[in-house]
């Protein structure tokens, strides 16, 4: 059983992007870089699958510049086999990085394919769902529980009434939610001893994949400025000024 | 110009979405809206329904997408809602099209132009989109639902698709409170909480509010995950936002920069949430909450 994981350099969660005074984008430079944290969820479940004795091959696939190699350093620390990164400098939409997968999963015929919900930075939530389209291969989005038995995957996922249990055969498109599990963290030392796993390298421009574009940005602004708000003194205050507010509002 | 909508429904009825969503998808063309035949006549009295397509409609999205894609080929545009079950199918829907979809849209600038949040909202793209179909995902909170009568001819369809996903099981959030992403008045709890989530079902019955929750709580397990706001969770846009013991979080911010006034309790005054609360109380929320209902009770307040 293999499992193939997906996983994107993206700016760090924590950071709080500013938008360039151009309107040509967002500042990146010099802004600490990290995995997406859907994805390190979907690499912890692969190595739970592959702890519990279910999976036996992981392999971590980024697309991405070279740089994008420290991400698979860190699915390789947190317990993958081996990584894969098809390198470009290109930006790429999601039908190009599906399209690129589906590359990678044609060679690799995986069993699995795990990946994020949705990359923070264009918050896109389409990747997996788009291989899985591609692929034919059934799919269970925003999942937060993941068995395998008999050749079937059972997952549990979270939807806009609570949650949905679907049951498919193998091969699948799983893409992970935040309460999957809890990645475990990986030290510099496990980083260090990673180097010694697998990396292999391939560039995008010589696979024959058509990555143009099909979209324009026009423009990236800022959200607009909220006024300054007041400081009320008292419960009774607040009540007063939630009443106020509510004096204000049209039938909806 | 021809959209094809997918109506959110569920349990045969449509969700507050859907009218949100036709409404936006008429500045695009003509709607045809697809729907689960249970909610046939409902559809029809949509204002801005066209024609209702009525469909015994498959459960999970590998079939769902090839339904669409079935009954793309006359229309410009194929919208669904941005919430989780158009998010399952749009973009499996856009690759089988081969197209590159645009999703989670805010504003409508043409037939061909759109705004969309990126970075948790932190920036806004405006993308042009030249393809010979569009599929798109709109936010339903961006979008104001028309008002009018309507009677729109239905056509029942029945489409010949299979899933190889079986639906097994569904745990169902019970709730007498409004739905959370088209409310009007939001009231949202964070950590500090605990098991006391019940004051802020106490001060959202007062208002007629749906009721939200940080991840924290929900990771916590005092809260269900549906009522998670934020880039994770649901997007809201009420008139009013009620934070309590929120820290404000960008990725909890994420999901509420569309409302309109924003207020908070929180023992911490530097608290992010606070700093843009149009209005701001630094208190103990259990000691505060209570005595916000109190004065809410004396002033007569009762949605
Ligand atoms: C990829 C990713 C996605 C995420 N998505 C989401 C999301 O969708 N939604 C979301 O909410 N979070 C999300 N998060 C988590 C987010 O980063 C924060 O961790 C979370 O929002 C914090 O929740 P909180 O405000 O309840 O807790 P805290 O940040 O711990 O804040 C608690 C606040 O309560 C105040 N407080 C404490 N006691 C009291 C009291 N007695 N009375 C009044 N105030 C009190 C404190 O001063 C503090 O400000 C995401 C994180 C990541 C990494
Ligand atoms: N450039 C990339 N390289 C590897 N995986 C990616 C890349 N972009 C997206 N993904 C995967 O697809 C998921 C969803 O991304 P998105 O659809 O862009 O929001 C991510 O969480 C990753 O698992």
């Amino acid at each position: 059983m293999k499992i193939l994981v997906a996983v994107k350099r993206v700016i760090d969660h924590a950071i709080r992007i500013r938008v360039k005074p151009d309107g040509t984008g967002v500042e990146t430079a010099n802004l600490r870089m990290s995995m997406n944290p859907f994805d390190r969820h979907a690499v912890e479940a692969a190595v739970r699958l592959a702890e519990a004795g279910q999976a036996d091959e992981i392999v971590a696939v980024s697309i991405g510049p070279k740089a994008a190699t420290d991400v698979l350093l860190t699915a390789l620390a947190m317990g993958a086999h081996r990584g894969l990164l098809l390198e470009t400098d290109a930006k790429l939409e999601t039908l190009a990085v599906a399209k690129l997968l589906r590359h990678v999963a044609d060679e690799e015929k995986p069993d699995l394919i795990l990946l994020g919900k949705q990359a923070v930075d264009d918050d896109s939530n389409h990747v997996g769902q788009m291989l899985a389209g591609l692929l034919g291969w059934p799919q269970a989005t925003f999942a937060s529980a993941i068995e395998l038995a008999d050749g079937q995957a059972t997952v549990t996922r979270e939807v806009d009434f609570g949650r949905q249990t679907l049951r498919m055969s193998l091969p699948a498109i799983v893409t992970a939610d935040l309460r999957l599990n809890e990645p475990r963290n990986v030290g510099l030392p496990m980083v260090m001893k990673a180097k010694s796993k697998p990396l292999a390298t391939r560039a995008v421009a010589g696979l024959g994949i058509d990555i143009t574009p099909r979209l324009v940005v026009e423009t990236v602004t800022p959200p607009r400025e909220r006024a300054q708000g007041r400081v009320v003194a008292t419960p009774a205050e607040f009540a007063q000024a939630i009443a106020a507010e509510i004096g204000k509002m049209e039938p909806r | 110009m021809a959209v094809l909508v997918l109506a959110d429904a569920d349990l045969g009825r449509l969700t507050p979405a859907t009218a949100r969503i036709v409404a936006g998808a008429a500045e695009l063309g003509p709607v045809d809206l697809l729907v689960d035949a249970a909610a046939a006549e409902e559809a029809r009295s949509l204002a801005g329904v066209h024609r209702v397509l009525a469909a015994a409609l498959p459960a999970t999205a590998d079939a769902l997408a090839q339904l669409l894609a079935v009954l793309a080929e006359p229309y410009t545009h194929i919208v669904a809602a941005a919430n989780a079950s158009g998010r399952d199918v749009i973009p499996r829907l856009a690759a089988l099209l081969d197209i590159q979809p645009v999703t989670d849209i805010t504003a409508i600038l043409g037939p061909t132009r759109f705004e969309r949040p990126i970075y948790a909202g932190n920036a806004t793209e405006t993308v042009s989109d030249g393809q010979a179909k569009h599929v798109l995902s709109l936010r339903a909170s961006a979008f104001a639902a028309t008002v009018g009568e309507n009677s729109a001819v239905v056509s029942n369809i029945s489409p010949e698709v299979a899933s190889a996903t079986e639906v097994i099981a569904e745990v169902r959030t019970q709730s007498e409170r409004p739905e959370l992403s088209t409310a009007q008045i939001v009231v949202s709890g964070g950590i500090p909480l605990g098991d006391r989530f019940a004051l802020v079902e106490d001060l959202a019955g007062k208002l007629g509010a749906a009721v939200g929750a940080t991840r924290a709580l929900v990771d916590a397990g005092h809260a269900p995950n549906d009522l998670q706001v934020g880039q994770t969770g649901k997007i809201v846009a009420p008139d009013l936002y009620v934070g309590l013991g929120i820290s404000g979080a960008l990725q909890h911010l994420a999901g509420i920069q569309g409302a309109k006034a924003i207020f908070a309790i929180n023992t911490d005054a530097e608290a992010p949430l606070m700093k843009i609360a149009d209005v701001a109380l630094v208190a103990d929320l259990f000691e505060a909450v209570p005595a916000v209902i109190a004065e809410l009770d004396r002033l007569g307040i009762k949605r």
